[in-house]
């Protein structure tokens, strides 16, 4: 079991957690995730680690509260222990490329953190493109900043940043700079789908992170497979980054609703027997 | 004492069968199948067997348990005598005598069966395990003192329970390394309760665990520490592996990441680790429908098609590319599967999934085949019949074709060898892998197999280590062990010079 030592609330329904786990903050490496069991009756729910620090042996986990699972973790407090198990998933290809493109969009800024950071540390050039549909979804701003050579923002409603999509700010980055050597898009589907359309006919790299549904998370169910350059690829052990060129994003966002259902009853019945505190960080 | 009974008169009793519960009951429940042998029927059963001068059994037995002894004491009433002599060889009883193949080991050459039915031998075991299990007082089996050596056991299934058993009792430390939540492996996320209650395996981690076993669950090992880093700063002496096969196959046909197609291994996480036929209780969902096609005939196919049954599903269709003859699933699995209503499509291939503009599974087109030639594992070959193929409307399909070895491991592990599989490479009586003191068994090493024969890989395993730990080295017979220095420099004289046989 794994202690949480902080929550921290950074945005409306995103809460950052520090959780005490000296091995795995030890091993963690940029592009890895964890899979998170609350209790016994819980799922088992996959979790890109944000931050970790080898020194204080924590990680940091930010969630987006969207189901139950992240809902019922975010009623969770400072001592509380849940199981964690990881590091997993091969970690992000970091080298000195020259300059890399971050494109975060929503909950994606958290898997994008330590990517920006070890791509800043291996002497890159980094410029951060994060979006949201307002200014306080845009998170992890500060973190963002301190990775970053240049940084741009976008919000859907013009609240922060240029309005419009993260596409926008990227196109208008490479008119006047010029091709980057990489990019990494995290963010929903659809955004990745739509930065490597973009950046395919420039013929620049690009990289996304996908997170589908998991179990085990060690290659031995198969249940988070995708469609990547036409070969079926295992999330969990292959991934979870990918070329975005070869995923098959209509096939990605199709998997990703194959439980929608029982999701959406899972999370009526949470909030129905939750009082209202839990309500309304669910939004 | 047993009744005197005359060969003739032993002979002419016939095999009990196992009392079980109705087909048209159980598939509306999750509770085992088989409900065991009461006192009088294992007596009677026990009355049986020859107790020939030169049993078979023991032999056809993965991990030689004294048969005849064992069954002996049964037919004389002695059960908890019974049970200490499998004991002996085998620390999973109650798990052994529900899911080993007898019908391919013990009872395959059982006098007995030459020339009728052979001696339920599996049947008595278990009877004899769940008299103990019920009673609260579970035997401990007695632990040499405490060696000073700590031993890494990386899988929680049978391989690395049977090893830990073994560790233990010859004093060494154990660590279990288990990458799930909770240990067990196959015999908690695979095989399901009617066939083997969580119960009991949890019952057998508890002993372990008072044995002075401790289990690390979550701790995938090439991830979380690797090979490496275990023996170094975390101090091992030794470690084996038993990490299970652990990758399943999928068919390679159009259609197959359609939503519905899935691996027979998640979905049997789903129901037995994660307790998904439970949902909304349990939070990890299991949805199948009503109309599921099982693809495979061995003995995690039939776990699938009756569990399915069990989830409500009206239609379960079995598809095997051979005939029953040739499924590799348990006569019994089978027969089970055929009372539950499984609808057995011999000699039928899908060769695409169908799917809906949603990619949602609609059906699977089916090619018809027949026997043709032998192929290299000595089966006959499936040939397709031109012009044959069908549709099944379906809701879901689930894929129970088999694992190959999961790379996760040994790909973060250097200096490990792997055959082209993948499968880990060990020396054949030692079991040591091309790593100095890491040793491997199960189906890691084998491929996919049963369970038995990954404890009985298992057990081998702990006692190469104890070898290995006190400097000492097996020779090939399995049995004498020489001094490991002068066994490794001179493997001939070695065996001859100082030789010492151990007792385990």
């Amino acid at each position: 079991m794994a202690r949480i030592l902080e929550i921290e609330e950074i945005a409306p329904a995103f809460k950052s957690y520090i959780i005490h786990d000296p091995v795995i903050a030890r091993r963690h490496r940029a592009g890895q995730f964890v899979i998170v069991l609350l209790h016994e009756e819980s799922e088992r729910i996959p979790l890109t680690i944000a931050d970790s620090d080898a020194v204080r042996g924590t990680i940091r986990l930010v969630v987006q509260e969207v189901g139950k699972t992240t809902m019922e973790m975010g009623t969770l407090r400072p001592g509380d222990s849940i199981q964690v198990v990881g590091p997993l998933g091969k970690p992000t290809l970091i080298e000195k490329f020259g300059t890399c493109v971050c494109v975060g969009g929503g909950a994606g800024i958290a898997p994008l953190l330590p990517i920006a950071l070890a791509l800043d540390d291996a002497g890159n050039h980094v410029v951060s493109i994060l979006g949201g549909r307002t200014q306080e979804l845009v998170i992890l701003r500060r973190e963002m900043e301190e990775v970053s050579d240049e940084i741009y923002y976008t919000t859907d409603d013009g609240s922060f940043g240029a309005k419009g999509l993260v596409t926008h700010a990227l196109d208008t980055y490479i008119e006047g700079a010029g091709r980057p050597e990489l990019v990494i898009a995290i963010g929903p589907a659809v955004m990745m789908r739509a930065v490597s359309e973009q950046t395919r006919p420039l013929g620049v790299r690009t990289l996304v992170s996908l997170n589908t549904i998991m179990i085990d998370g060690t290659g031995m169910c198969g249940g988070c497979r995708v469609p990547v350059g036409g070969q079926s690829r295992f999330v969990c052990v292959d991934g979870p980054e990918f070329d975005g060129h070869e995923v098959d994003f209509d096939m990605l966002m199709k998997r990703q609703r194959i439980y929608l259902e029982q999701e959406e009853l899972a999370r009526r019945r949470f909030l129905e027997s939750h009082d209202c505190r839990a309500v309304a960080a669910g939004g | 004492m047993a009744r005197e009974l005359t060969k003739k008169e032993r002979l002419a009793i016939s095999r009990n069968p196992m009392p079980a519960q109705d087909p048209t009951e159980r598939i509306r429940n999750f509770d085992e199948v088989a409900l065991g042998f009461t006192e009088d029927l294992a007596i009677g059963e026990a009355e049986r067997c020859l107790e020939c001068k030169k049993p078979k059994c023991v032999d056809s037995c993965p991990v030689g348990i004294d048969i005849p002894a064992f069954v002996h004491a049964v037919a004389d009433g002695r059960f908890a005598e019974a049970l200490a002599i499998i004991k002996a060889d085998n620390t999973l009883p109650a798990i052994c005598g529900r899911v080993c193949p007898q019908e391919d080991q013990c009872e395959q050459t059982c006098v007995t069966g030459n020339k009728g039915d052979p001696v339920a031998i599996g049947r008595l075991e278990r009877y004899v395990a769940d008299l103990e299990r019920e009673s609260g007082e579970v035997k401990m089996p007695v632990c040499e003192e405490s060696s000073g050596f700590k031993v890494g056991v990386i899988g929680s299934g049978p391989a690395g329970l049977a090893c830990a058993a073994s560790l233990a009792m010859r004093g060494h430390e154990v660590t279990v390394f288990e990458a799930l939540h909770k240990p067990g492996g196959v015999l908690i996320y695979g095989i399901p309760e009617f066939r083997l209650p969580k119960a009991i395996v949890r019952d057998e981690i508890r002993s372990l665990t008072k044995m002075g076993v401790e289990f690390k669950c979550n701790f995938v090992v090439g991830t979380t520490a690797t090979i490496e880093e275990l023996m170094g700063e975390w101090e091992y002496d030794s470690l084996f592996i038993g990490t299970g096969a652990g990758l399943p196959y999928f068919m390679g046909i159009p259609g197959e990441d359609l939503i519905g197609v899935c691996s027979a291994n998640e979905f049997l996480t789903r129901v037995n680790l994660m307790r998904g036929f439970n949902f909304p209780k349990y939070d990890t969902p299991v949805a199948i429908g009503r109309r599921v096609a099982v693809v495979g005939a061995g003995n995690v196919a039939m776990d699938c098609c009756r569990t399915a049954l069990r989830l409500g599903c009206e239609k379960v269709i079995c598809l095997y590319r051979r005939t029953r003859d040739e499924a590799p699933a348990r006569i019994e699995e089978l027969e089970h599967a055929e009372e539950e209503g499984v609808d057995f499509r011999w000699l039928a291939v899908p060769v695409e999934v169908l799917g809906n503009d949603d990619a949602v599974v609609t059906g699977v087109r089916v090619q018809k085949m027949e026997l043709g030639e032998p192929d290299l594992s000595g089966r006959p070959r499936p040939v397709p019949i031109a012009g044959s193929e069908y549709e099944v409307e379906l809701d879901s399909i689930i894929v129970g074709i088999g694992q190959g070895a999961n790379p996760l491991l040994t790909q973060a592990t250097e200096g490990l060898d792997v055959d082209k599989r993948g499968r880990i490479m060990t020396e054949e009586v030692t079991q040591e892998t091309s790593i100095p003191g890491v040793f491997a068994g199960g189906d890691i090493v084998t491929g996919a197999a049963t369970v038995i024969l990954a404890m009985g890989a298992g057990k081998l395993a702990a006692r190469s280590i104890d070898c290995y730990l006190n400097g000492v080295a097996m020779v090939p017979d399995g049995e004498t062990v020489v001094d490991r220095e002068e066994f490794v420099t001179h493997p001939a004289g070695g065996a001859a010079a100082g030789t010492h046989n151990r007792v385990h």
